[in-house]
């Protein structure tokens, strides 16, 4: 099977008109010795049929949400994503676009752009918000190269109630820029302020919190942010339950200076964690140290002064500042964040908060009915939103033998992150769980043995 | 010329689209399961509309944008090929988008094999030892590289090498992917003859900083569309002088099956899966970048890799010398389903044909348009080529942005301009190899028309576009007046 248009009769005369006779001429550029004269050693070519079928066996060895219950958060979330969505964000217009380098004729996806930034502004409460990032990972990341800022060494301080993967990541970037990390530990589940307060110095370039945190507990942010603010640090806020933010405070209320996260559960596919979608609001006084793509609203050179909508401030990217750029971000996940916005749109004011509530009271239902069980005890007393830390009288590892009996996916093994425990699982339950489906999980849980 | 309302002018309150589900379980106070001081007070002031118009709306704003679907996309450097539709089936099986990252390895083999596969897949095409699909984008697989690069220096005790020299022709993520791994860049010049690297230029630089160079980085063929002879020569230097070689995939959807940047000489290879296996780009994302390496780079690669074993496919973690996770996950899966699905299609055969075809492509435009633009290097080009507007705008004030705004008049999307920097009003145009010859042909005739406008009627050029749904926008205004979002009320302000 072949996308290529032109046929062999077309291509040679082609060639006739630029006065070569085959292929090979045109290749003459590439030196004799680096020419591969051999096939690639890849499978051959397929038919659609027979490459369909094949992709749907590969697809089968996978077990997928539709077809089993779980309980799996830790990061990546099951929202229901309403038909409406998928419909209107594969429209090709804007699936086989590229990023609106010609704005005249990208006014659309400009212009959900524009709305997707608006939309991550009214959920954090915050200023402005950028047109999106790689994954929430990166978002963090570019969240704390901003607070850093260019050559910068100031310490930046985390709390390991941040998603480890993100923590990993920003390890890695820490490394490579050279600058230095501290660790607040999570004691009993939160950021206390007193840990904080020790580890916060006039030196500290960023505080980073998350919330709800990995493990699902709530942080005491007004106690926070006057700690993470008595320097002159970044207060960045990392937020990868955005369905939280529908019954919870948005950071700015809170004194959030920028907030981060994954925005990936609203609107679009799982896809086994990717593609992603990182996104970071901040207040207006960062506009200029911003990464990423910005669009903005302007109007119409000459008389007619027309609305319309174009990338903007970009003497900050790379394209312009080269090895000056604070950022090396070139794209953004546009059509992700055109599932967002129609998402955000759909849901609306009231569906938006009803998701909240919905993922908080199944969450707590799950919790009590979990706690009463006999040898299950709640790991930390704090409160939640939609994912908690059960301590089992058994290890996680024998657990997740019952669930694969029960032909259930279950919750997320801590000891995969955090040593010293071994017998806790981090449930979640969002809007997308039955009661019928909590109970079914309850029962299986009834017939573990210590 | 139209406008279209934003969704937060739209509905009335109390509209909605979207129902949630049922509230099944018996349910508590919010205050008796959250602190006062951490509840939402007001909700978020999202839009109120209901399902015909969240449709109606984002319908709309579909038909004001253009993609490769609605007509020729020449966008240089971006290789805007058609994305097949078969591949987006493919990527929205249940099987591969309703998978959680964190499922255990029992319950995705599917998924393993398909990375397991797809790597191997891209180590052959790229000539590499091992690759890593982690990266999100290309840029994100340029740092990456680039974090590898410094690793292994550091394990040799060089870590000291401070320095990335890189083409003046070259991506502008390239320097910046450089300054994010604490890297300085050292800029080397084109050969104005071959429009390769000059080398002169290159071994002055070798000669007085070789104990400070950790690599060169590199796209070949280059942002001029053209293949660097001397790409062998310009390895054993920049390894004699202990440096890495660095290849750009950019431009990778020329040698498919040609040959090889690890037979070129690369140490570190990164693909865009959206240009060269052509993944949608989706108006600017999600991308990939996946990266190879050769062996002596691969205990630094981020992981987990995926392993085959007598129980299946599981992932496998990097050792101690890994520089750790460079995102959240695996990678882009969803992109990878479709690159697979995409070099699944092809085969080796049909890999080759599509370089050789969009060589052809490229070489008949660049042919054609020759006689009415200039020809920045009028030598035989590889999948792209740039011209450029310098006549039209001696002789008539007509310039690279004029044209191409006049371009989009005709139903096309226009070539990138102003880049590569050394070329003045540049017109990079990459055709691809899944277009016509009709539509080639079209274009020729569109590009000739405009330059005897240029001629005889320039204003109409200066002016344009007069077609599309908005004119040119005023784009010192919206950097002067920052406006990125709506605000209540502000439809009264305008």
């Amino acid at each position: 099977m072949s996308y290529i248009p032109n046929t062999p009769e077309d291509q040679q005369a082609m060639l006739e008109t630029l006065d070569f006779s085959s292929f090979e001429d045109l290749l003459a550029p590439v030196p004799e010795d680096l020419r591969l004269r051999r096939p690639l050693n890849l499978p051959p070519a397929l038919a659609e049929l027979d490459l369909k079928r094949l992709m749907n066996g590969v697809a089968a060895k996978n077990k997928n949400l539709d077809t089993v219950i779980s309980f799996l958060g830790a990061g990546t979330y099951d929202h229901a994503v309403p038909s409406v969505v998928p419909h209107l964000q594969r429209r090709s217009e804007f699936v086989t676009s590229y990023t609106p380098y010609q704005p005249e004729v990208s006014q659309g996806m400009l212009q959900a752009i524009y709305e997707f930034q608006t939309m991550v502004c009214q959920v954090s409460g915050l200023d402005i918000a950028n047109a999106s990032l790689y994954d929430g990972a990166t978002a963090l990341v570019e969240a704390v190269l901003l607070a850093v800022g260019p050559g910068g060494r100031g310490e930046v301080v985390i709390s390991t109630g941040v998603d480890p993967q993100y923590r990993r990541v920003l390890h890695t970037y820490a490394h490579a820029r050279g600058f230095s990390i501290k660790e607040v530990p999570a004691r009993n589940g939160v950021t206390s302020s007193e840990d904080l307060d020790a580890a916060v110095s006039a030196t500290t370039s960023a505080v980073v919190i998350q919330q709800p945190n990995f493990f699902g507990c709530i942080e005491d942010m007004r106690a926070i942010e006057p700690v993470a603010h008595k320097g002159k640090a970044v207060f960045i806020v990392n937020i990868t339950e955005p369905a939280s933010l529908g019954v919870l405070a948005p950071p700015a209320e809170y004194g959030a200076d920028i907030a981060v996260g994954e925005l990936m559960s609203f609107g679009n596919t799982m896809s086994y964690g990717g593609p992603a979608l990182g996104f970071m609001a901040a207040r207006s006084k960062y506009m200029r140290l911003m990464p990423g793509r910005l669009v903005g609203q302007t109007v119409e050179e000459g008389g007619n002064k027309q609305t319309g909508y174009v990338l903007t401030l970009q003497t900050r990217e790379q394209h312009i500042r080269r090895e000056r750029a604070t950022s090396n971000i070139c794209t953004n996940q546009a059509l992700l964040a055109v599932g967002a916005t129609i998402y955000l749109a759909a849901l609306g004011k009231h569906g938006f908060r009803e998701l909240g509530e919905l993922c908080l009271q199944k969450a707590h239902y799950a919790f009590r009915q979990i706690t009463a069980l006999p040898g299950f005890k709640a790991k930390f007393s704090s409160s939640f939103f939609d994912e908690f830390v059960i301590t089992a009288p058994v290890s996680t590892q024998r657990l997740q033998h019952h669930f694969e009996q029960a032909g259930i996916i279950g919750g997320y093994a801590l000891s995969d992150s955090y040593p010293g425990m071994p017998n806790d699982m981090l449930f979640c339950v969002t809007e997308t769980r039955t009661k019928e489906e909590i109970d079914y999980l309850v029962d299986v849980l009834k017939e573990v043995q210590a | 010329m139209s406008v279209e309302k934003l969704i937060f002018e739209k509905g009335a309150p109390g509209r909605r689209a979207a129902t949630l589900a049922a509230m099944d379980v018996p349910t508590a106070s919010l205050e008796s399961m959250i602190p006062e001081d951490m509840l939402r007070k007001e909700p978020a002031p999202l839009p109120e509309v209901s399902e015909i118009e969240v449709v109606r709306h984002y319908t709309h704003l579909s038909q004001r944008n253009f993609g490769v679907d609605t007509g020729f996309y020449p966008l240089g450097s971006c290789t805007m090929k058609y994305n097949p539709k078969l591949n987006e089936d493919m990527a929205v099986l249940p099987g591969f988008a309703r998978i959680h990252p964190l499922q255990p390895d029992s319950t995705v083999q599917g998924a393993i094999q398909l990375f397991y596969e797809l790597e191997q897949y891209l180590a052959e095409i790229a000539g590499m030892a091992r690759v890593t699909l982690q990266p999100s984008a290309g840029a994100h697989g340029e740092l990456t590289g680039l974090m590898l690069i410094k690793a292994y220096h550091e394990s040799n005790g060089q870590g000291h090498r401070n320095l990335v020299l890189i083409p003046d022709n070259a991506h502008g993520t390239n320097p910046a992917s450089a300054t994010l791994a604490d890297y300085k860049s050292v800029e080397i010049k084109t050969d104005p003859g071959t429009g390769g690297i000059d080398m002169d230029h290159l071994k002055a630089v070798l000669d007085s900083n070789a104990a400070n160079v950790a690599a060169i980085m590199m796209t070949n063929p280059n942002t001029l569309g053209l293949f660097d002879r001397k790409v062998l020569e310009i390895a054993t230097a920049v390894h004699e002088a202990g440096g890495q070689l660095y290849y750009d995939g950019a431009n990778a959807n020329a040698v498919l099956g040609i040959t090889r940047p690890g037979d070129m000489g690369f140490d570190v290879v990164h693909f865009n899966l959206h240009k060269t296996c052509s993944t949608p780009h989706g108006g600017g994302g999600p991308g990939a970048g996946p990266i190879g390496v050769k062996e002596h780079l691969v205990p630094f690669l981020p992981g987990p890799l995926p392993a085959k074993g007598d129980n299946g496919y599981y992932w496998a973690d990097q050792g101690s010398q890994s520089i750790g996770k460079v995102r959240a996950n695996k990678g882009n899966f969803g992109v990878l389903v479709r690159a697979y699905t995409y070099i699944r299609t092809y085969g080796p055969d049909g890999l080759l044909h599509v370089a050789q075809s969009a060589i052809l492509n490229a070489n008949y435009l660049k042919h054609e348009l020759a006689s009415d633009y200039e020809i920045a290097y009028p030598l035989i080009c590889q999948h792209e080529f740039v011209a450029t507007a310098e006549r039209q705008k001696e002789e008539y004030g007509v310039t690279a942005l004029d044209i191409a705004k006049r371009i989009l008049d005709f139903g096309m999307y226009a070539p990138t301009i102003y880049f590569p920097l050394i070329v003045h009003e540049a017109l990079m145009i990459e055709p691809t190899e899944t277009e016509t010859r009709e539509t080639l042909d079209y274009f020729v005739s569109v590009m000739r028309q405009i330059a005897e406008e240029a001629r005889t009627n320039p204003e109409i050029v200066k002016t344009a576009p007069h077609t599309t749904p908005v004119g040119r926008l005023d784009q010192a205004l919206a950097a002067r007046q920052p406006n990125l979002r709506w605000t209540t009320g502000q439809e009264e302000t305008h």
